[in-house]
């Protein structure tokens, strides 16, 4: 495509309030501007797999209109002199920002500067069997299953999977041949100082009567594999009247009368297409102009996203009080197991286990409750031109309850909130081979360990930058299971992800940043202190320069939001 | 007067207290003259809580008779009747604490809740506790507060040409809610303000709060003209702000009532300064709630956050219903407007309402904040709020008489100060390097101004508080909250001084729910504390770091 001259470009998002001139490009990959400022040149790149919807409003006299709506919500206003140019625009624009097969996708073509061996073991950076190592598992009561081998029993579970000890192979084929998609119980945590665990699936079928000895004997030996409860809850993260509706398709929940020993417990979390109107809705609240406090009050209202972000957030409470108080294990389940279920037990894992409040934590915890056990990340996050109506902000709410968390725990969390934005840009960007697909099956077939990179060890590499300055492993809030009280008061619009209109304009100052700082600065000290002593008697004499207390230099305060930060330059003299 | 008159039971045993954040406890109830005692009789443990009575919004009890029906039919004595029987107070402060009294026996609860409910709104300042206050650690003979026009006007070595310091008000007899002293141009004399005191509600005659060392400009403040139906005019008026822009092209006067609120004003007897009269001077109008309209905000924001149904909806709907975060909108963007044309466009500013004693001194405090790093300090948002508030007559006992909790019918009462600090929590919040001090000491600052042991909150105006002689007879708070460990505490650890104005977002996504402050007796502020108290020993181990 023959460059743009003279196009205007709006980003509001940046805190932009006039339009810069300058030329657009359109690449391959990316949408690319240049000012026209000899002095600034400044570039903006905006990657078409992060492009939602592109939009031509009316013609005005200045020129044509082009409106580009991304997927991590900035919205880039561009005027094109010539209607004609911006027609040619558009139609590329939505050509290339909705490929329409896999191999089309940036992360086959995004190539860092590595080489073979380091993207292959980029693959292994967060390994599943070793978490299960940690848990304590296989032991006793859960085992290791070849059952799904080469995927046989279910193609949108892994292949490597933890089931009751007491489980044969044949009550497993049995209960997957009575589940939706053949997704049977399995194990996703294994608390060890109660041995209770959390246990996932899909709804039975089984319509309005239908019943399954095997199913009911796999929901058994979970109960029996933990010794110190006689039932086990069942969790159905629907609102009752779904599961209801769901009997008459042929599925359903499970019969109390028929399982022995169960509680069922409905959440209500709302479906899919209920959560993409909500969400849009919060994003619409996120780029009001100039609301008064009734208007925007009103308006987080009526979206009912923090209804819904309340809602998941329960259902993870609900699992982690009867695993940690109760010592009860939980089944959880919602209609295919790969939606409402990944949210519940991901929120339920990070509730109970501090290491998934860790930096790796939390990458293991993805990895294995979202992308090994199916959650259809293509689908979800409209990776592929396909069906609007599978395209859902399932994982949005995962990560959001996680902020509201960081919000109530503030020392909790070994990363921060920049972390958590970043993770979602790249789980839409298409970037890194990781949320590709659907299924482990998927992406095995897709040959993505060879054809892309893994996200893991990138982000690792940068953990300075995502790392919370509060944390400390040691400290009573990072410690044991987190128990947030989840009144209304205490939920909050997560500003840092939906509202581009505000920000940076000024910057904002950020005490996270600060403390970073100060610690690394204090980190260095010390080893300087250390270095010091080491040599101290007799050495060579040190021009140690000290540091005046309270002048704090070198710390950078106004740090532009995420990502990626301007490195944190501290001037430490040498010694 | 007696307190003793007011305590038929003094002492209660076996009485159990229901508190937040506490597991239950039993032991001892005291009611003394001025507090509410209660001591724990538990092996091993040795907790008091002592609670100011004057803390107390409002009471509610319950008896029960634990003996059913019998008491019917026995014509049993009172004694025996009451001595099965208990009684349950719930005590709700206006620091938002909600306490539980269990007392055994119906007579004892009776009496304590009268005693409470008595005590706890007595009418005479010099009974009052302050009075009555005396630690060990300070002195009487120490000094009282921390500024003054007078102090201010030294200080301020640019003002000396231009503007002079006025003694007309010195018996209080020119505006009786004025300090003797007030900073006014030179060029106006004491007779004058005498003639412009006449014309301004309540004798509140154009006075200077702030002066813009960068460019000149000043901050004036004063109640409405006295214009009415008949649109009178005063020359002296006229040539006192004449003589405030003296030369420059024009000033601003921010009037906090709607342009419609201030045509009406004229009805009763108030007004505004017209365009034909005071031609140098642009008005603009931005309504502020005041009076009882903010208290009825704060009552039902406190009502909606003890809300228990746990619905999303209700509660959001319930926080937009109060209006209190609008409230807060439109003070900072008030604020931010009279900073503006001072600090940006370089004019001149008047502020006033129609008395000028609560939205005047709310949004000029926030302005001075937003501009001038020296009320930015501990120390310098301390006599910020002494001058502007203590000094300028903001009626401290009329306002913060009740809280949200209080049955009784409402008069005078309105939230004002407590709005105050809950925009400056919102700058905090916005900018946490820029303040020199810490959320505590807001919290703090919102206990003490509606009970104290100190006298600093005490009565409705300088006047007041001279006759009673609270300097004399009681402790200044604010110099108690600069003692060094005090100090310490209230300090922000973060804190680097920046020169630059700190422009507050006033968009509703910037603008939080104080949760600090509304939610403060739960466990999850808790959470929020530690996270503070981590960065003030991570700060602190950075210093003794830096030094070694």
């Amino acid at each position: 495509v023959i460059p743009v001259e003279n196009v205007r470009l709006l980003d509001r998002s940046s805190g932009q309030r006039k339009a810069s001139v300058g030329t657009l490009y359109l690449s391959a990959t990316h949408t690319i501007f240049v000012e026209n400022n000899p002095e600034t040149r400044k570039e903006t790149w905006v990657l078409h797999s992060m492009v939602s919807s592109v939009d031509r409003p009316p013609s005005t006299p200045s020129g044509s209109q082009l409106v580009l709506r991304c997927k991590d919500f900035r919205v880039y206003q561009i005027l094109v002199p010539q209607e004609r140019d911006c027609v040619d625009v558009h139609a590329s624009l939505v050509r290339l920002s909705r490929p329409e097969k896999y191999s089309e996708l940036y992360c086959l073509s995004f190539n860092p500067s590595v080489n073979k061996e380091e993207r292959e073991a980029s693959w292994s950076f967060i390994d599943l069997m070793a978490d299960y190592k940690r848990m304590g598992v296989p032991n006793n009561l859960w085992v290791s299953t070849t059952v799904n081998n080469e995927y046989r029993v279910c193609d949108t579970y892994p292949s490597e999977l933890f089931v009751p000890k007491s489980a044969s192979t044949g009550v497993i084929v049995g209960s997957s041949r009575f589940r939706s998609r053949g997704r049977f119980p399995a194990l996703s945590y294994f608390h060890q100082d109660t041995l209770a665990a959390v246990c996932r699936c899909s709804q039975p079928l089984s319509g309005f009567s239908g019943r399954c000895q095997e199913d009911e004997l796999m929901l058994q030996a979970v109960m029996k594999s933990n010794p110190g409860s006689d039932y086990i809850y069942v969790v159905d993260t629907r609102p009752k009247l779904n599961a209801m509706a769901n009997r008459a398709a042929g599925k359903g929940y499970e019969n109390e009368d028929h399982y022995t020993n169960i509680k069922l417990q409905f959440i209500g979390i709302e479906n899919i297409h209920v959560m993409r109107s909500s969400q849009q809705k919060i994003i619409d609240v996120g780029e009001m102009r100039a609301p008064s406090m009734s208007d925007f009050l009103w308006g987080l209202e009526n979206s009912g996203w923090l209804k819904h972000i309340k809602a998941v957030l329960d259902a993870g409470v609900f699992i982690a009080r009867a695993v940690a108080d109760e010592g009860v294990s939980v089944l959880v389940h919602c209609s295919d197991g790969w939606d409402r279920t990944a949210q519940a037990c991901s929120v339920a894992s990070i509730l109970l286990d501090p290491f998934y409040r860790t930096l790796r934590g939390f990458m293991v915890l993805i990895e294995r409750d979202w992308v090994s056990f199916g959650h259809k990340f293509s689908h979800r996050y409209a990776h592929l031109d396909g069906d609007p109506k599978e395209v859902s902000p399932v994982i949005d709410q995962f990560l959001e309850c996680v902020w509201q968390l960081s919000e109530q725990f503030p020392c909790a969390f070994e990363f921060n909130e920049r972390f958590l934005i970043t993770l979602h840009t790249y789980i839409y960007s298409c970037q890194y081979g990781s949320f590709m697909g659907n299924c482990q099956k998927e992406r095995r077939d897709l040959r993505l360990r060879e054809r892309s990179h893994s996200v893991w060890p990138q982000l690792w590499k940068d953990r300075s930058d995502y790392t919370n300055p509060l944390y400390q492993a040691e400290q009573s809030q990072s410690q044991g299971v987190l128990k947030p009280n989840t009144s209304p008061f205490y939920f909050k619009m997560w500003k840092g992800l939906y509202n581009h209109v505000e920000k940076s304009v000024p910057p904002r100052q950020s005490p996270a940043d600060y403390l970073s700082a100060v610690r690394e600065e204090s980190q260095q000290l010390e080893e300087e202190l250390t270095n010091h002593q080491e040599v101290a008697p007799g050495g060579t004499a040190h021009q140690h320069q000290h540091h005046q207390p309270g002048s704090r230099q070198g710390i950078q305060h106004n740090t532009p939001p995420p990502p990626p930060p301007p490195p944190t330059n501290l001037e430490i003299p040498p010694v | 007067m007696e307190f003793s008159e007011h305590i038929k039971t003094a002492n209660v045993e076996d009485v159990v207290l229901r508190q937040p954040l506490h597991p239950p406890s039993r032991g001892t109830l005291c009611i003394t003259g001025h507090h509410l005692l209660f001591s724990d009789r538990e092996e091993g443990s040795s907790r008091q809580v002592l609670l100011l009575l004057r803390n107390i919004d409002a009471i509610e009890k319950s008896v029960e008779n634990l003996l059913g029906y019998s008491g019917f039919f026995s014509k049993a004595g009172l004694s025996e009747r009451t001595s099965g029987s208990s009684g349950t107070i719930t005590i709700k402060c206006k620091d938002l604490q909600v306490l539980q009294l269990d007392i055994p026996g119906m007579e004892q609860c009776l009496n304590i809740a009268h005693s409470i409910e008595t005590l706890s709104c007595l009418d005479s300042v010099s009974e009052m506790y302050p009075f009555f206050y005396r630690p060990a650690d300070l002195s009487l003979q120490d000094q009282w507060g921390l500024s003054s026009p007078e102090s201010y006007y030294s200080q301020m070595k640019e003002l000396h040409g231009r503007w002079r310091l006025s003694s007309v008000n010195r018996d209080y007899s020119v505006c009786p809610s004025y300090p003797p002293a007030v900073i006014v141009p030179n060029s106006i004399d004491d007779d004058t303000l005498r003639k412009v005191a006449k014309f301004r509600q309540g004798g509140r005659f154009p006075v200077l709060c702030y002066y813009h060392r960068k460019n000149g400009m000043v901050i004036m403040r004063s109640s409405q003209p006295l214009t009415g139906a008949n649109r009178k005019r005063c020359k002296e008026d006229e040539l006192l702000l004449q003589a405030v822009i003296d030369g420059s092209d024009k000033g601003y006067i921010i009037d906090t009532r709607s342009s419609q609120q201030a045509q009406q004003a004229r009805m009763t007897g108030g007004g505004f300064e017209s365009k034909s009269c005071y031609s140098h001077w642009k008005r603009l109008h931005r309504q502020m709630e005041r009076g009882k309209a903010l208290q009825e905000s704060l009552i039902k924001l406190v009502e909606a956050c003890g809300d228990e149904s746990n619905n999303m909806d209700r509660w959001l709907s319930k926080l937009e219903n109060s209006k209190w975060l609008s409230y807060v909108q439109t003070a900072l963007s008030t604020a931010g407007l009279l900073a503006e044309c001072v600090e940006r466009d370089g004019h001149s500013v008047l502020v006033h309402g129609s008395e000028g004693t609560d939205s005047s001194l709310l949004i000029s405090t926030l302005a001075q904040l937003i501009m001038d790093p020296c009320c930015r300090t501990l120390d310098g948002f301390l006599a910020l709020l002494e001058r502007e508030w203590l000094q300028a007559g903001h009626p401290f006992q009329q306002r913060c008489a009740h809280s949200a909790y209080s049955h009784t019918r409402l008069q005078q009462e309105s939230p004002v100060f407590l709005l105050l600090l809950d925009c400056v929590w919102q700058l905090w919040r916005q900018f946490p390097l820029a303040l020199g001090f810490s959320e505590a000491l807001l919290l703090r600052l919102a206990t003490e101004v509606y009970a104290s042991d100190y006298g600093t909150f005490l009565c409705n105006s300088d006047q007041e508080r001279c006759a009673v002689g609270v300097k004399d007879k009681t402790h200044c708070l604010f110099q108690a909250l600069l003692r060094p460990r005090e100090k310490d505490y209230y300090s922000n650890p973060l804190y680097e001084p920046t020169e630059l104005a700190i422009w507050p977002s006033v968009h509703p996504q910037s603008l939080q729910l104080w949760r600090g402050f509304f939610l403060r007796w739960t466990q999850q502020i808790r959470h929020l504390e530690e996270a503070q108290e981590e960065i003030r020993n991570m700060v602190i181990e950075w210093g003794k770091l830096a030094l070694s």
